[in-house]
């Protein structure tokens, strides 16, 4: 199964914007949302017949056992990640309890046990013979690289020959998590300083890890000398530059009522379409 | 505006623009410090361009084994939440890349065999544009969490305004982002990938106790899913920025609006007014 991963190194760039318009245009069988931060994929995925959902949890957190605490301190002073409160008895806090179990290793009294922690849900959606995975993090969880790795093992197996991976922003535990095993991450840039500043980090993310990278660019008549700049920076890096979208005020009236650029055809959806031809033309060659 | 206070701007979604209302905002209030906590794409430097007079290397403690001493007792390996340690054949294998550095394994070894390595986990900036404070952070590519890095830019908070450019998202570099927050704003864009992104910020500030409201950015008079988000969620609106596309290319080429544009300063001036009464009321 070939990977399509769209990542962008900036926010709202048009990651979903573009992999939307992707899954519905190469009939690809198996998608996923990795931005478990922020999921809008399943805004303009359609409706499912088939919906299964299921609890995702973290690493166990501690509990401090309120009679058994003495006030000793010992789990304060060695916990690193300022999630022991000190009290007349000591407490945890939760969001900030990463699950090492320092706490529980040091405390005389036997008062910290570690107790399950739901850290977000994870569901998979069918229709037909496609499948769509996905996930919310729950509010204060940090186990994001982890959720995702999870949502990508739910396609793993499916009988598909590509599956298409919408990405999150930055360079992080998560986009690394996404990039492991992708055939091509796609970067959708923007034509600003900002856009090709993060660009430039994202694709060295990519790089670190062997995965090969290839650059549109949306909104390019925002600013076409960093437009200009972006395809220059491609050039130079022997990066595949695979066009550019035009700014078009469509393209959030179609996504705003949950449809892809697939089935549009205004300037951007015309765009994006033959760039799907040549990104299918790049990951056929990988 | 004497008194101490800390803006954090969030937005969930990406690309709203929490970058360009934090840079105008700190640009306009001249005596303040602005923070970039953007710390995998910083960008707040693009554009305040401040005089940097010192960088700082943050690093990470992660464990190295000295295979002398180690006789693969798998007391460390066994005992390590994140799986980073493991026993083959008798030897131990380090996976610093998921190690959280929690400091576990030193304080289990019976043999000593274990020894914190600082490792290099990004830098810090520090610098100045006028009377502007300006500092980044930023981190080393291939790194997963730069949490330590937020952590290290926020003890810089030294009192007065304080603006800090989130990232995005609502995971933990954003929890961690607004811990020391008096008042959260966040920046929302008339989509509904904006609004769905919008909730859940909303849902995390709210979450940490943390006063909020929206600026609603791109408004464009059509329907806006963000406002009605703020409408029936008692999200107070403080003020709609509407689509402009000069300001779209202004900031695009990495200048501020508030430089170009006498009618974008006073805006952000008066925007920064109303911010700081909300915050004070809050």
């Amino acid at each position: 199964m070939r990977k399509l991963l769209i990542l962008s190194g900036k926010g709202g760039t048009g990651k979903t914007t573009v992999a939307s318009a992707f899954i519905a245009l190469s009939g690809a069988r198996a998608w996923a949302d990795c931005d478990v931060d922020a999921p809008n994929l399943h805004l303009v995925s359609g409706a499912f017949p088939e919906s299964s959902t299921k609890d995702y949890h973290d690493l166990p957190k501690a509990f401090i056992d309120p009679d058994r605490c003495t006030a000793c301190g010992l789990c304060y002073d060695v916990c690193r990640f300022d999630a022991i409160e000190p009290g007349e008895v000591y407490q945890v806090d939760p969001i900030a309890c990463e699950g090492c179990t320092f706490c529980r290793y040091v405390c005389p009294e036997g008062a910290i046990t570690m107790v399950e922690s739901k850290a977000g849900e994870i569901s998979l959606h069918r229709r037909g013979d496609q499948i769509f995975s996905t996930a919310t993090l729950k509010m204060g969880s940090g186990t994001t690289g982890k959720l995702v790795s999870a949502v990508k093992d739910q396609i793993k197996g499916a009988d598909a020959p590509l599956a298409i991976l919408d990405g999150s922003p930055g360079i992080g535990c998560p986009v690394i998590a996404s990039l492991t095993g992708a055939t091509l991450a796609l970067m959708v840039s923007e034509p600003s300083v900002s856009g090709l500043s993060d660009l430039k980090r994202v694709i060295a993310s990519a790089r670190q890890l062997d995965v090969p990278v290839a650059v549109v660019v949306n909104k390019a008549d925002i600013n076409e000398e960093q437009c200009a700049a972006i395809e220059r920076y491609c050039t130079d890096e022997q990066i595949p530059f695979l066009g550019t979208i035009p700014y078009d005020t469509a393209v959030v009236t179609h996504l705003n009522e949950g449809r892809s650029l697939a089935h549009a055809d205004g300037p951007a959806a015309v765009a994006v379409k033959a760039i799907w031809q040549r990104t299918a033309a790049l990951l056929e060659a990988l | 505006m004497a008194d101490d206070l800390t803006i954090a701007v969030l937005s969930g979604k990406g690309g709203t623009g929490k970058t360009m209302v934090s840079v105008n905002l700190a640009a306009v209030a001249e005596s303040a410090t602005y923070i970039d906590c953007d710390v995998e794409e910083p960008n707040g430097h693009l554009f305040l361009k401040p005089e940097i007079f010192s960088e700082e290397t943050i690093t990470i403690g992660k464990p190295e084994v000295d295979n002398r001493l180690c006789d693969g007792c798998k007391i460390c390996s066994d005992a390590c939440a994140f799986k980073a340690l493991a026993v083959v054949k008798g030897k131990l294998l380090i996976f610093p890349e998921i190690c959280h550095s929690c400091g576990l394994c030193y304080q289990l070894c019976p043999q000593g065999a274990l020894t914190e390595v600082a490792q290099r986990l990004g830098v810090l900036r520090k610098g100045h544009r006028d009377e502007l404070v300006v500092l980044s952070g930023e981190l080393q590519i291939g790194e997963p969490s730069g949490v330590p890095l937020i952590k290290a830019l926020l003890e810089n908070i030294t009192g007065g305004i304080t603006i800090i450019d989130g990232p995005p998202g609502s995971g933990c570099l954003v929890h961690e982002t607004i811990s020391r927050a008096d008042f959260c704003l966040l920046v929302a864009e008339p989509t509904r990938f904006g609004e769905q992104n919008l909730a859940l910020v909303h849902e995390l500030v709210t979450l940490m106790g943390k006063p909020s409201a929206v600026l609603l950015n791109k408004t464009t008079g059509d329907d806006n899913p963000s406002r009605a988000y703020a409408e029936a969620h008692g999200l107070p609106i403080i003020a709609a920025l509407g689509w402009d596309e000069e300001l779209a290319r202004i900031t695009s080429a990495g200048a501020l609006i508030t430089e170009h544009s006498r009618q974008y300063h006073r805006y952000f001036f008066r925007l920064l007014d109303q911010i700081l009464e909300e915050a004070r009321h809050a």
